[in-house]
């Protein structure tokens, strides 16, 4: 099962500013940290990501330097701003919303496909 | 491969897709950076993971999708790239490139206020716009042009030699346009006044290609400067016109009537300086309306085409020749200008390499049909030589100038054709267009320079 694209489109900007809220990262340590989080089954692409991660950046949400560790070569790390923990605040908000919603639905009621037959019968 | 040559040869594979990235408008050196770090952190990971380098980079590029995918992301985010933005401020990706680009800036600015100087110091003098409009009509391109030139020469580093000839010319058209003793409504003012900026441009020119003035390619160039030049030009007309009708009637609103400050100040300085500043931007930004010009040529040569063609019909149609007032033969002489000028730019937008096309041809029926008119107006100038009045300075120009025009005209037709057939390669017409240059020059400095005395200053 792969999570659709609108779906993964929807939820990126809260994962992203929620694994920055973790602790500055950079790109590639993102992308595999939202691989490792989803079991694989959010497949996200860099053409997702970066465009993402720069409008983040240009809304204000996030801030990015570049750094270069112990030698290594130099890589932009990005770090949560204040602007993006209320962002980020207020999805979870609206997450919750939805996903309480979906939850309600689904636990409290008898399976969806004896239900469908019942609402036929 | 042994162990060694293994993190060169990777080296050398980032280096590539590096290249392949920046070419990209959508992608930015940061970006390139950003995402090479990426790939790299994916290679490094597939490595750890036993694939051989080699392997390594193919998945983790493959893993990354295809670069339009990726593109087309980054401009949905930075639309704003793909509008190439006016660097003013020297913000450019290396120093050097900076504050090469701000001194330019700096001497461009010297430029142009010289320029706006030269216009305003023959006025404590006195010699005002009102009452030496003459003195003013005479001079125009004499305030602006040496600057440009100036400007250009700097840019090219011009040697001492190339400096001393720019200065020469520019002194000898000072000298052509005031000191021969002509009435102000004398023909051979007007003849003056008409050549004299054709002289002083192709000047321009020379400083134009002063580190190569031989080569084809370097005088093909100043042909496209032309043309972007003078859309800048335009550009800056409309926004100037606009801004003094904005400050005329905001200010007539509260009783203040600009008109003088308009008049005297802000038109012709204004002019002068966007002489130079047009300059500065074709050679700054050759990008930002690279592709204006060759689109206007795209969409004006077939209009052109069938404005002479229908006209070289109804000429036949109705059998009658050209007979027709002064002005309209002039009429007629700026008519092949603009065709030649058509020509030019369109050579000079086109890629030279490309094989002849539908285009060439329609450029071939443009050029036949513009010497059909040469011939005509030329038969009509010829007869009028010959009349009671005899050559006068306004004929004996036009009449030289339609030989020269016939004369060019004929040969590009002809090498347009066996171009279009394939016998000759486009380079010849280039050659033969560039080459050309210098006639057009040593004419109009004749008729500057030579007529007036010829024709006993009438």
């Amino acid at each position: 099962m792969k999570v659709t694209k609108d779906l993964v489109a929807a939820s990126a900007t809260p994962m992203v500013l929620g694994i920055l809220a973790e602790g500055e990262s950079y790109g590639y340590a993102i992308l595999r940290r939202i691989n490792e989080l989803s079991g694989g089954e959010l497949e996200w692409t860099e053409g997702l990501l970066y465009p993402l991660l720069h409008r983040l950046e240009r809304l204000g949400h996030l801030e990015s330097s570049w750094q270069s560790v112990a030698g290594e070569r130099k890589r932009k790390y990005y770090r949560v701003t204040d602007r993006g923990l209320a962002e980020l605040a207020e999805q979870r908000r609206q997450w919750d919303t939805v996903v309480g919603a979906l939850r309600e639905l689904w636990h409290d009621r008898t399976p969806l496909a004896v239900n469908g037959l019942g609402g036929l019968a | 491969m042994t162990a060694h040559d293994g993190p060169a040869e990777l080296e050398a594979q980032f280096a590539q897709w590096r290249q392949y990235v920046l070419r990209r408008r959508e992608l930015q050196a940061v970006d390139a950076d950003e995402l090479e770090d990426h790939l790299r952190g994916s290679v490094d990971e597939l490595v750890a993971a036993g694939l051989s380098p080699d392997e390594a980079f193919l998945v983790a590029v493959k893993r990354m999708g295809s670069l339009d995918e990726l593109s087309r992301e980054f401009a949905r985010e930075h639309s704003d790239r793909l509008w190439k933005q006016l660097v003013l401020t020297g913000d450019s990706d290396s120093p050097v490139a900076g504050t090469r680009s701000r001194r330019t800036l700096w001497v461009m600015l010297g430029c142009a206020a010289g320029a706006v100087a030269s216009v305003k110091v023959p006025a404590l003098f006195g010699l005002s716009f009102a009452d030496d409009g003459s003195f003013y009509a005479r001079n125009a391109t004499l305030f602006a042009l040496p600057w440009l030139a100036a400007f250009l020469a700097w840019r090219r580093g011009a040697q001492r030699s190339v400096i001393a000839v720019l200065v020469a010319l520019f002194v000898l058209g000072a000298v052509a346009a005031n000191a021969y003793p002509l009435a102000d409504d004398s023909q051979s003012v007007v003849v003056t006044g008409v050549h004299l900026p054709i002289a002083l441009w192709l000047v321009v020119g020379l400083a134009y290609v002063a580190d190569d003035w031989r080569s084809s390619r370097r005088r093909m160039d100043f042909i496209r400067f032309t043309g972007e030049w003078f859309i800048y030009l335009v550009l800056m007309a409309l926004g100037g016109g606009v801004l003094s009708a904005f400050l005329f009637n905001t200010f007539a609103a509260i009783g203040i009537v600009p008109e003088e400050f308009i008049s005297q100040w802000l038109l012709p300085c204004g002019a002068a300086a966007a002489v130079v500043v047009a300059g500065w931007l074709v050679e700054a930004k050759q990008s930002v309306v690279e592709n204006i010009a060759p689109v206007l040529t795209r969409l004006f040569t077939p209009l052109f085409t069938a404005a002479l063609l229908a006209f070289l019909v109804a000429v036949v149609w109705t059998s009658h020749g050209i007979d027709v007032e002064r002005e309209a033969l002039l009429l007629f002489d700026l008519l092949l200008v603009v065709v030649l000028g058509l020509l030019l730019y369109s050579l000079s937008a086109r890629d030279p390499l490309a094989p002849p096309g539908p285009f060439d041809k329609l450029q071939l029926a443009l050029v036949v049909s513009a010497l059909a008119i040469d011939v005509l107006v030329l038969v009509e100038i010829t007869g009028r030589i010959t009349d009671d009045y005899g050559s006068t300075p306004n004929r004996a120009a036009a009449l030289g100038e339609n030989v020269i025009l016939l004369v060019n005209l004929a040969w590009s037709a002809w090498l347009l054709l066996t171009f279009v057939r394939r016998r000759t390669p486009f380079a010849a017409l280039e050659r033969w267009q560039t080459g050309y240059l210098p006639v057009y020059a040593a004419w109009a400095w004749i008729v500057v320079l030579v007529f007036p005395p010829l024709f006993s200053f009438a």
